[in-house]
């Protein structure tokens, strides 16, 4: 069956995100002066083959830990469903 | 003679500097492609710069999965020298040959300009024909060249003395935690380093403070082989 994986890697907390930063000082030039802690990061789509939902989930994983995120430095989210 | 392998991604763009300084140094380079499974008998494989793999990802990341990297890999295992510079740096802590991560510069800009550098360590394949507190300048061109990783991480680093360069005090182009430039691996066979010495290997590129760097790996075999338990750094050698 195909499972439709989505991931979401983001820079580890605490860990300085420039591009957020920088992001936050634009939003708020542009009058959003309420927006902070913001942080950017990576989503991430797949479809999978699998025999079950738990199945994709641990291949998902794998793929995540060996490639789409690094370990060092981000988490990363995932969600499966089945289509 | 000696052997350096210059292993080419797509992407490479510092394989022919590299390959020139390597051949200035008096060694016999040879380029080895990243779909090659071996490295041509070579006795050190060099990770030029560049960006393999347009950077895709996270630098590195892609090109870590090259072919080639499974022979660089048992090279380093069985004690062999690699060396990565800039982007090579870059794939060799994407493949855990060391430790750490390199991240984007902490002010997002790309950084192309000379930096000034301190030799921290001379017990390196990278640095042994160095003086230890040499302040050295070196181009640096790099996008991602913070240099991260966890505390423990780098206290083990400094603590066993595998911070071999260090960007001079107020020099730090990047953010790198500790001003760290280059690293090596606890055999110390394994180095990396953010600045290009490959670019300044000849007067006549207006710096040739990169030369020795080259010629240190020229020098290592012997360095090591009266007494590489030893593995002390001599402040005295010059």
């Amino acid at each position: 069956m195909k499972y439709r994986v989505r991931v979401r890697v983001m820079p580890r907390g605490g860990l300085l995100d420039p591009q957020g930063q920088a992001v936050e000082h634009a939003l708020g030039a542009l009058g959003f002066d309420g927006a902070d802690e913001v942080r950017i990061g990576r989503a991430i789509e797949l479809a999978l083959d699998a025999g079950s939902s738990d199945e994709a989930e641990t291949l998902a994983r794998a793929m995540c830990d060996r490639l789409l995120a690094n370990p060092v430095t981000e988490d990363y989210e995932l969600a499966v469903e089945g289509r | 003679m000696l052997r350096v392998a210059v292993v080419r991604f797509p992407g490479s763009n510092c394989d022919e500097d590299a390959y020139g300084a390597v051949e200035l140094a008096g060694a016999e380079a040879r380029y080895v492609w990243h779909r090659d499974t071996g490295l041509d008998g070579a006795d050190v494989a060099l990770l030029p710069g560049g960006f393999s793999y347009g950077d895709y990802l996270r630098a590195g990341a892609i090109a870590r999965f090259s072919p080639v990297m499974a022979a660089v890999r048992k090279h380093a295992e069985a004690g062999g020298v690699v060396i990565g510079i800039c982007n090579g740096f870059q794939i060799l802590c994407e493949a855990h040959l060391l430790p750490g991560a390199l991240m984007r510069n902490d002010r997002l800009t790309f950084v192309s300009k000379p930096v000034a550098c301190i030799v921290e360590q001379t017990d390196t394949p990278l640095t042994c024909a160095l003086r230890q507190g040499a302040r050295v300048s070196l181009p640096v061109a790099h996008g991602d060249g913070r240099y991260v990783a966890d505390p423990a991480s780098l206290a083990e680093l400094e603590s066993e003395g595998r911070v071999i360069l260090r960007y001079a005090g107020g020099a730090n182009p990047n953010g790198s935690l500790n001003d760290i430039a280059g690293i090596s691996n606890a055999a110390r066979n394994v180095v990396g380093i953010m600045p290009h010495p490959e670019r300044a290997v000849e007067p006549l590129l207006g710096n040739s403070d990169g030369a020795e760097f080259f010629t240190s790996i020229m020098r290592w075999p012997a360095e090591r082989a009266p007494a590489a338990a030893l593995a002390t750094s001599d402040p005295t050698r010059s």
